[in-house]
């Protein structure tokens, strides 16, 4: 593994906090402000989560024209872009209905312990159990596809 | 200019907390990414930290591949929760106080140590079963809120786009759905 900057680790952590305070502030992390929004009783949630993807855009669209390389990887600036297929669909569906049940999704969930939730750790076994059991499945399929293409 | 009192009662009842603490929050959302994009080229999302975590205790080749990446991530998540007590510890506590902050009166509050914390009323069991379903979801459809919903439409990426519509499309429909079924809260 490659030497990582001095600075990497708390640069993180830095902009985790900032990136916690603001789902605390937005009360992202209170599961009934989310359910209130998705029964349109409160319209709220879209200025958190587009007003949080338009900055992140601006950063997104300039940083790569600006520089040529992040400061502590090295790495180039790109975006964040995904192949889309079938499990965008399926995955997002999936997710829909666990958010729509429980008024909560990872980033926020973290945020809730932070801000007092102590029963916020039912979501987060559920989420590890949940992200546990999916990649468990894909692990053993894609052995078992490996092995059959072995025999060709 | 006279506004039109029928317009402001509408918009009071779509936004019974105003709008400042969402617009607030999310700029500081997406402040985060950024400092952490602008530092390092890497647009975080939050549950990838789910399955890199459980490389530390699992060898299934899933969670392998986010070896290199899961010291990291334990440290984003790590400072997400310390930015949540951040708030806790000021706003939420009353230290700190804003024009821009509508506390609103959901859930509980409880003091520790002379720190306002907050408590979900939401049951648990609706937490658990949500949250396996995120765990799933989030992990297949390669994001979260985060991921898709914040760097992904930043990112005008497409994939990203449809994932978001996917599911806030399905969760509106679910929570009316439970809601209508009289599960509450």
């Amino acid at each position: 593994m490659t030497e990582r900057h001095p600075l990497f680790k708390p640069l993180v952590f830095v902009g985790g906090i900032i990136f916690g305070f603001g789902l605390g502030f937005s009360h992202m992390a209170r599961p009934e402000v989310v359910l209130n929004f998705l029964q349109f009783d409160d319209l709220g949630l879209p200025f958190v989560m587009f007003g949080a993807a338009i900055v992140s855009g601006i950063a997104f669209a300039l940083l790569p024209r600006i520089r040529d390389a992040a400061p502590l990887t090295g790495d180039p600036y790109e975006r964040r872009l995904k192949p889309f297929d079938r499990n965008v669909l399926v995955g997002g569906a999936v997710f829909g209905v666990g958010w729509g049940l429980s008024g909560i999704c990872p980033g926020a969930a973290y945020a809730s312990l932070g801000v007092g939730n102590v029963t916020i750790l039912w979501a987060l076994a559920g989420m590890f159990l949940g992200a546990y059991a999916q990649g468990y499945w894909r692990s053993q399929r894609q052995a078992r596809d490996t092995a059959a293409a072995g025999t060709d | 200019m006279v506004a039109d009192p029928v317009l402001l009662q509408t918009v009071a009842d779509l936004f019974p907390n105003g709008i400042s603490r969402y617009a607030v929050g999310g700029l500081l959302v997406g402040l985060g990414t950024v400092v952490i994009y602008a530092a390092t080229g890497i647009p975080a999302g939050a549950s990838t930290f789910l399955e890199s975590t459980l490389s530390y205790v699992s060898d299934q080749s899933r969670f392998q591949r986010y070896v290199g990446s899961r010291d990291w991530r334990l440290v984003f998540t790590a400072g997400i929760i310390l930015g949540g007590l951040a708030f806790a510890a000021t706003v939420q506590s009353g230290v700190v106080t804003s024009s821009l902050y509508e506390p609103g009166t959901t859930g509980h509050l409880y003091e520790v140590a002379g720190v306002t914390l907050w408590a979900t009323d939401v049951q648990p069991w609706r937490l658990f079963f949500g949250g396996i379903l995120v765990g799933i979801g989030t992990r297949i459809g390669k994001g979260c809120t985060s991921g898709h919903g914040v760097c992904g439409v930043g990112s005008a990426s497409k994939t990203s786009l449809v994932g978001v519509v996917t599911f806030l499309t399905v969760a509106i429909g679910t929570a009316q759905v439970v809601a209508a079924l009289g599960v509450s809260p």
